[in-house]
């Protein structure tokens, strides 16, 4: 009884495999690729579609980099001038954000 | 009016810039104001305006690691950053950014990211919602209790910390300055969940992340939110980087947003020396609702009225800040010149 149960379970295992391994026959399906249109592009922005287009590891570093500077630069720039007017926000510990 | 549209370079799309900008502004006022983050609102704002689901993400997630990065930098000043803790947490949360992303990716490849994103946004924005407005039923509920002289005032939630600092499985550490001793699986886990939230909505996490570390790791809430703060950073700094790997980053729209944020998050700021009341919370779980609302209108196509409502909610929330603050600046100046007046006198 226990040899016919196992028997059974192995065919069930095997069959319920069988989508998989017919969706497998197709090959995995790959990420949809956006290329960017560089056609009516000047400056900054034909250079960010361009390094999209070629280098998309160089592209990943210079977002990271470019958006750090911008954070960090911004927030030091408004502390200073909010200071300027008598506001000096990194002096209070108990200021959180997000 | 072709001026009022700017061009994506990457997405390829025309997006109305003043609301990238009204977007970036609302997150900046209202995250210096409440202390939580908006990125719950920038998703569903972009893709609103016209951004793909996956570039929405993308963008989102770059944006708050930028708008994180001067906060997280005041903390680690006054110590509130247990960088050990932090440290080991990141492993849970780049695994579950990068699952959260290849989720993301998985449903782009099947045609149902749309959808999907948005009825999990509904879910979420109504939990959010749920949990401010019983803050607010709370609050009142205390305030009518404390003018019973019976009532001791005590609060607070259940603290499954001491608990779950008895599961002995190794490796165990101590972590300084949070002060405490607990296995690393315990905010690895933690940071994980909170990790494939965050890659998948585009949000920093904090908002799960910090009640998390205060009543399941048991750090104190200074460390909590210094601890967080870093998290947030980091984890949308890793997400910017996968996203931008995957191509679902639309650069140019980060950077308008985060000018808008830098100063509409010292005017939230500020405004917070002026606000009193729990009033405000209200107004803020009626934003949260009203985005809800934007966000199933433009599931079923109707485009106008989910921009309408979702930048009408922003900007009326932002005004009544804004209110909060310009008049109690200016109650402020009237007193110092009262005070001066008198001492001359």
């Amino acid at each position: 009884m226990v040899k016919k149960i196992s028997a059974a379970s192995l065919v069930a295992a095997l069959l319920s495999l069988l989508p998989a391994w017919a969706w497998a026959a197709g090959g995995a399906a790959t990420d949809l690729v956006v290329v960017a249109d560089t056609r009516a592009l000047h400056g900054f922005n034909l250079y960010l579609a361009e390094l999209y287009n070629q280098d998309m590891w160089m592209f990943a570093t210079w977002a990271v980099v470019l958006t750090s500077v911008l954070g960090v630069g911004l927030g030091l720039l408004m502390d200073l001038i909010m200071s300027h007017v008598g506001l000096d926000l990194g002096k209070s510990a108990g200021h959180v954000e997000h | 009016m072709d001026w009022l549209y700017m061009h994506m370079p990457i997405a390829g799309v025309d997006i109305f810039w003043p609301g990238l900008v009204l977007i970036g502004y609302s997150v900046g006022v209202i995250g210096g104001f409440f202390g939580m983050g908006g990125a719950w609102m920038v998703t569903p704002g972009l893709n609103i305006l016209g951004f793909p689901m996956a570039f929405a993400i993308g963008t989102d997630i770059a944006h708050i690691a930028g708008k994180s990065m001067i906060s997280t930098m005041r903390h680690s000043k006054f110590g509130n950053v247990d960088y050990r803790l932090g440290f080991i947490m990141l492993i849970g949360t780049m695994a579950g950014i990068e699952l959260g992303a290849q989720i993301v990716m998985a449903l782009e490849r099947i045609g149902r990211i749309g959808p999907v994103v948005r009825w999990v946004y509904v879910v979420f924005l109504a939990l959010i919602a749920l949990m401010v407005f019983y803050d607010y039923y709370k609050a009142v509920k205390n305030r009518n209790k404390s003018d019973d002289p019976s009532h001791t005032g005590a609060t607070g939630g259940v603290n499954w910390a001491p608990a779950l600092h008895k599961i002995n499985l190794p490796p165990m550490m101590h972590f300084r300055v949070a002060n405490i001793h607990c296995s690393i699986w315990l905010p690895i886990t933690v940071s994980f969940v909170t990790g494939v939230l965050a890659g998948f909505l585009g949000i920093g996490g904090g908002l799960l992340r910090m009640p998390a570390l205060i009543y399941f790791i048991g750090a104190p809430t200074h460390v909590a939110v210094g601890t967080d703060l870093f998290e947030v950073m980091i984890s949308g700094l890793y997400g910017a980087f996968t996203y931008s790997l995957k191509g679902r980053i639309e650069l140019v729209a980060v950077f308008v947003m985060l000018c808008g944020a830098a100063i509409g998050a010292q005017i939230g700021t500020v405004a917070t020396k002026y606000a009193q009341g729990y009033g405000i919370r209200v107004v803020f779980g009626c934003a949260v609702l009203a985005c809800m609302v934007s966000i199933i209108l433009k599931q079923y196509g109707i485009n106008v009225a989910a921009t309408v409502i979702i930048l009408g909610a922003i900007s009326s929330i932002c005004i009544y800040i804004m209110v909060i603050m310009f008049r109690g600046a200016a109650a402020e100046l009237r007193e110092k010149k009262m005070n001066s007046a008198g001492a001359k006198a």
